[in-house]
């Protein structure tokens, strides 16, 4: 998609989604709504480290856990607003991603997956410990009546929350067309053979990690006053990790399209099948998936669209010497 | 206050903790240490040896030993069929590092999930003679509950140990880990002896899982603590060493007891991932490595 074409359709996005909240008054559709626009803001920051570079992170929950925690913290001390509570969860989160983004010096591979799965464990004991934010008893929160200009809080929140998907979807986009998408792809093929036609792995990959963090952290910053109650288990919940790991796995990992259908299509599922169904099943039907989906179609649904879009002459032209 | 006797008897009940830690890790030191496969699933499959006890041990009234070593040879079938459809899937094409790991991990995910919709949230206990009895030796507690798994962890791990470096399948085994193209050039399928070693693996879940129903009680969930746990004994135990993953598991078990003891056990999780974090930034080779 072309420079102009893209802002377009993200302005024409976000101006549907404020059109939609003068028309629709059905609360439930927003609350729904805000799930899958999350799902697409942490499938997107997923995929800018793991699908772009090759670092498999499990650690989602620890940065969509710590943007939360940073808005509650902000909640109780100053009763902050909204805003402040985004900026905040999205520097501490950013923080994090920094530091995951040095540990990649020393960790490649398995190792760096198996010690972000670790980080988010040795954080939630952290908040179980700490009182101040009700510790493993968790904190209730009151979520404001009305929002300016909006009916309800929730559809403020929703209209938020479609801003934050837009920006996401619109970094990745930009990552992917100029010079670092082209380094980060240098190193998921090759990290030595990148450093050694003077790529600078490092400092790309602190990008990475970084921006990736910051975007988990901005997901998870309204998510105290959308739940208006956070305790550890709940936000250091696993399924975040998995969700955001099988959403772009599913979409395909190479174009920022591939976690936007991924998390769409999942996302939306997830949300029929929890209201018609039940909760742990539609689980189990996301594990299911992920895993028929990384053995037959590892390169997801662009990638099979892609491979069957591509006219026959050119693919045996292509694959000729 | 810290006392001489409850330092003692922490370290005593870490040193227990320890042996059953090292039955659950040696399925993670053979799969990931020896065969380099990141089986992050192998927690949820002592998991569901935990239930399989459970069952029996409720429906016929099994020991959960006798239950452990019975179903062995089916759990060692299960991680046979496993690991066909990792070897076709990713080994072959030699994809396996990551995609392995994501499919793995989406296992691990099914497995829960199913635990789940069978069993539900609820904690589940087991009920055997011996269970809930101790003895004391000074002032010293033990407990029955801690002292089997301990003998029989320490017993598996001897006979695992025995095996892989007495038997001509235990040393194929080693040899596919040091280096299975010389092995293939000596006219051995790789292939057929990773089957063994991670059936092997996998089979080892039976019995770690029947332990750890006696230990305490358990949920579906619970499998994410231990996934902190066996990573730090394999990786600090040195990657497939069987005597290392001993050590290392009486070392986690020891300092997890005494942060329990001292700092509450809500802190008790995060030292076998603080381990582990600073095993893989300081030493990923471990303190025994290869």
């Amino acid at each position: 998609m072309r420079g102009h074409a893209f802002l377009v359709v993200a302005v024409a996005v976000v101006a549907a989604g404020l059109a939609v909240t003068r028309v629709l008054d059905n609360q439930y559709y927003y609350f729904a709504a805000y799930v899958v626009l999350q799902y697409v803001v942490l499938a997107t920051a997923w995929n800018i480290l793991g699908g772009y570079t090759g670092y498999v992170n499990f650690g989602t929950p620890a940065f969509f856990a710590l943007g939360a925690y940073t808005a509650v913290v902000l909640i109780r001390w100053v009763k902050a607003p909204l805003g402040l509570q985004l900026v905040a969860g999205a520097i501490i989160a950013g923080l994090l991603g920094l530091a995951l983004g040095y540990l990649t010096l020393r960790l490649r591979g398995v190792f760096f997956s198996i010690a972000t799965l670790a980080l988010a464990v040795v954080l939630q004991t952290m908040f179980i410990n700490w009182e101040y934010t009700g510790g493993a008893r968790g904190t209730s929160l009151v979520r404001p009546a009305t929002a300016p200009l909006f009916g309800s809080y929730v559809q403020f929140l929703f209209v938020v929350m479609l801003g934050l998907a837009v920006l996401a979807v619109a970094t990745a986009w930009w990552i992917e067309r100029s010079w670092i998408g082209r380094g980060l792809a240098a190193i998921r093929d090759n990290e030595e053979a990148a450093e050694c036609m003077g790529v600078p792995t490092l400092k790309l990959k602190l990008v990475a990690t970084t921006v990736s963090g910051v975007l988990m952290g901005l997901a998870g910053a309204p998510f105290p006053y959308y739940v208006t109650f956070v305790e550890p288990t709940s936000v250091f919940d696993l399924n975040y990790a998995v969700n955001s790991l099988a959403m772009p796995m599913i979409g395909g990992t190479t174009t920022w399209m591939g976690p936007v259908i991924g998390a769409v299509l999942l996302g939306t599922a997830q949300q029929i099948a929890t209201v018609t169904i039940s909760s742990a099943l539609n689980l189990l039907l996301v594990g299911l998936i992920l895993v028929a989906f990384v053995i037959l179609a590892p390169e997801g649904i662009v990638g099979l669209v892609q491979r069957l879009a591509r006219p026959r002459a050119e693919r045996t032209r292509r694959s000729g010497p | 206050m810290i006392t001489l006797d409850l330092f003692l008897n922490a370290v005593t009940a870490g040193i227990l903790l320890g042996g059953f830690y090292a039955a659950v890790s040696l399925g993670i030191a053979i799969a990931f240490g020896l065969l380099d496969i990141v089986n992050i699933a192998h927690p949820v499959f002592v998991m569901l040896g935990s239930y399989v006890a459970y069952t029996m041990n409720l429906r016929f009234g099994l020991d959960p030993i006798l239950t452990g070593l019975l179903f062995t040879p089916v759990f060692y079938g299960l991680g046979v069929l496993l690991y066909r459809i990792y070897y076709a899937s990713f080994e072959r094409k030699g994809a396996e590092a990551l995609r392995g790991l994501v499919f793995f991990f989406g296992i691990l995910f099914i497995v829960e999930v199913s635990l789940l919709l069978a069993f539900g949230v609820d904690y589940r206990m087991i009920e055997a003679s011996y269970v809930g009895r101790s003895f004391h030796i000074g002032p010293v507690g033990i407990a029955f509950r801690l002292l089997v798994p301990c003998v029989v962890g320490v017993a598996l791990t001897g006979a695992l140990y025995l095996f892989l470096s007495r038997t001509f399948y235990g040393r194929a085994i080693q040899a596919v880990a040091q280096d299975s193209f010389a092995l293939r050039l000596m006219g051995a399928n790789p292939f057929k002896v990773k089957d063994v070693a991670f059936g092997l693996a996998i089979g080892t879940a039976a019995l770690a899982g029947a332990l750890l129903i006696m230990i305490g009680p358990v949920e579906p969930a619970m499998n994410r603590e231990y996934i902190g746990r066996v990573f730090a004994v394999a990786v600090l135990g040195g990657m497939g060493s069987i005597g290392g993953t001993l050590v290392a598991a009486l070392i986690l078990g020891v300092a997890e007891s005494l942060t329990s003891t001292f700092y509450g056990p809500s802190w008790g999780v995060a030292v076998s991932f603080g381990v582990l974090l600073l095993a893989l930034a300081v030493r990923p080779s471990g303190l025994f490595g290869r």
